[in-house]
């Protein structure tokens, strides 16, 4: 288990104690603990509805949950304990937090009224009070590292999927996050677009970009990732590294889910 | 030898009154759309993200206006705000009166248009990190106010018709006016359709100037 790791020198970048959340009276996270290391890239897998995706969107608090701890580079996200009582950050607090991780969505989630540089510089200049010029100089860089420096005043209706998904990566990173979240990027892409955008992150990790993905692209998942989380029914089932994990199944419900699946 | 007047003739001679009464209802109109824009975007702001106590109030402001004719919203103003001690003139009863309907039809449109935009909208700024009113500012309203455009538009044009309303507590906008001077001068369809004419023309040009913004920030 990965817990030995936390023992090391370097603390963890993200740590993840007894998370609990429900919606309502439906628990669809039963305590889940995870940590990650700086430069790491995990990937959660598991079939839907196991919690992978509400794991993930907890990290950035556009869900609450009720219960556990999320730490990221040494700093409580959302809630902290004050004598014993358990408190949520004010809203401003909880947006520099935020800041701290980026995300790209499964529907991208481009502002459709602002062409792709000031999607990208957005953030830039209204959250990191960037100068004008000093943002689109940062957002052109890394519009040209998805390949899309020429189309950067075209706005997301102009642009296909593949190159909406890289302009919203794009937007993320530019804001330089020290974890990166990615909630099933490519599924609602068209299969020839799923490789543009795959080849993209898998630059970002070779770079030592921490990672924390949800996919089902468990051959991409193999590749790139240092460690493979597997989650059923709001809990972690297995992890380990993808060969181990990917080869040698420990539990049940795992080779179930990979005898299902198509490499 | 009498002459039987022309209606030039006539036209000219009321040339003062036609153009007080225009402008009367101008003002009216146009105090009642601004004011009634401006409640209806915090209405429909309060609607759409406000909680609970937030909300009751408007949704009852909103759902009793809404569900009262103008008339009687005008009339109501007009003798009940003496009765309830605040001395106000005819024109400015008025003008509440369609300023309270403007802004209840607004506060729907925004309401509307707000909860029409994705959740993801919301989510994408929350990720980069803008506050709920960065969000706002910068995401939710440019995309709202581009879908109210039309909506408002043709609410605003309502209460440029509304406002002959007005006639009936004696304000003398174009409508009245037009009345006094057909008083005066028995022809009858001439002025009425002259008046008509007038009114289509503020109208179109609100509608012109609405087509002119939708065109200057339509998305490609």
């Amino acid at each position: 288990m990965t817990h030995t790791q936390t023992a090391t020198a370097t603390p963890a970048l993200l740590s993840i104690e007894g998370l609990h959340k429900s919606y309502g009276a439906v628990e669809v996270l039963k305590g889940v603990d995870l940590s990650m290391q700086r430069g790491n890239v995990v990937t959660l897998i598991g079939s839907s509805g196991s919690g992978k995706t509400t794991l993930l969107r907890c990290v950035n608090l556009l869900e609450e949950f009720q219960g556990g701890r999320i730490r990221l580079d040494g700093q409580d996200i959302g809630y902290s304990e004050a004598s014993g009582k358990r408190v949520r950050h004010p809203e401003k607090v909880i947006a520099q937090h935020r800041a701290m991780t980026g995300m790209a969505f499964q529907q991208f989630n481009l502002f459709p009224h602002l062409s792709a540089l000031q999607n990208v510089t957005l953030g830039l200049l209204k959250v990191k009070k960037m100068p004008k010029d000093e943002a689109v100089a940062l957002a052109e860089k890394w519009l040209e590292r998805v390949g899309l420096l020429e189309r950067r005043n075209h706005f997301p209706g102009q642009l296909s999927g593949g190159q909406q998904q890289r302009v919203a990566i794009a937007r993320a990173i530019a804001m330089n996050p020290s974890l990166m979240l990615f909630d099933e990027v490519t599924s609602a892409l068209d299969p020839e677009l799923v490789g543009e955008v795959l080849s993209v992150i898998k630059g970002l990790a070779e770079d030592g970009m921490t990672m924390l993905l949800v996919t089902h692209e468990m051959r991409f998942a193999y590749e790139v990732s240092d460690q493979i989380v597997f989650m059923n029914q709001g809990r972690i089932e297995e992890q380990g590294h993808p060969k181990e994990l990917f080869e040698r199944p420990k539990s049940a419900r795992l080779a179930e889910f990979l005898k299902n699946i198509r490499f | 030898m009498y002459e039987q007047p022309t209606w030039l003739h006539e036209l000219w001679i009321a040339r003062e009154a036609l153009w007080g009464g225009f402008l009367t209802s101008v003002q009216c109109s146009a105090l009642a759309i601004l004011c009634g824009t401006v409640i209806g975007m915090f209405g429909g702001l309060v609607l759409t993200y406000g909680n609970v106590w937030g909300r009751l109030p408007f949704r009852l402001y909103v759902d009793l206006i809404r569900g009262t004719p103008v008339f009687v919203l005008v009339l109501a103003v007009f003798y009940m705000a003496p009765a309830l001690g605040w001395q106000i003139s005819a024109f400015q009863a008025g003008a509440v009166g369609l300023t309270l309907f403007c802004g209840s039809h607004v506060s729907e449109i925004v309401r509307g248009s707000l909860q029409a935009i994705p959740r993801g909208q919301l989510e994408a700024g929350k990720a980069i990190g803008l506050t709920f009113r960065q969000s706002l500012g910068y995401v939710l309203l440019p995309q709202a106010l581009r879908q109210i455009l039309p909506t408002w538009v043709n609410s605003s044009t309502e209460i440029v018709k509304a406002s002959t309303l007005l006639s009936v507590i004696g304000v003398a906008e174009l409508l009245l006016s037009t009345q006094q001077v057909i008083a005066r001068n028995f022809m009858t369809l001439q002025f009425y359709l002259f008046a008509g004419f007038l009114f289509f023309v503020i109208n179109y040009a609100i509608e012109l100037l609405g087509r002119q913004i939708e065109k200057r920030v339509a998305l490609p």
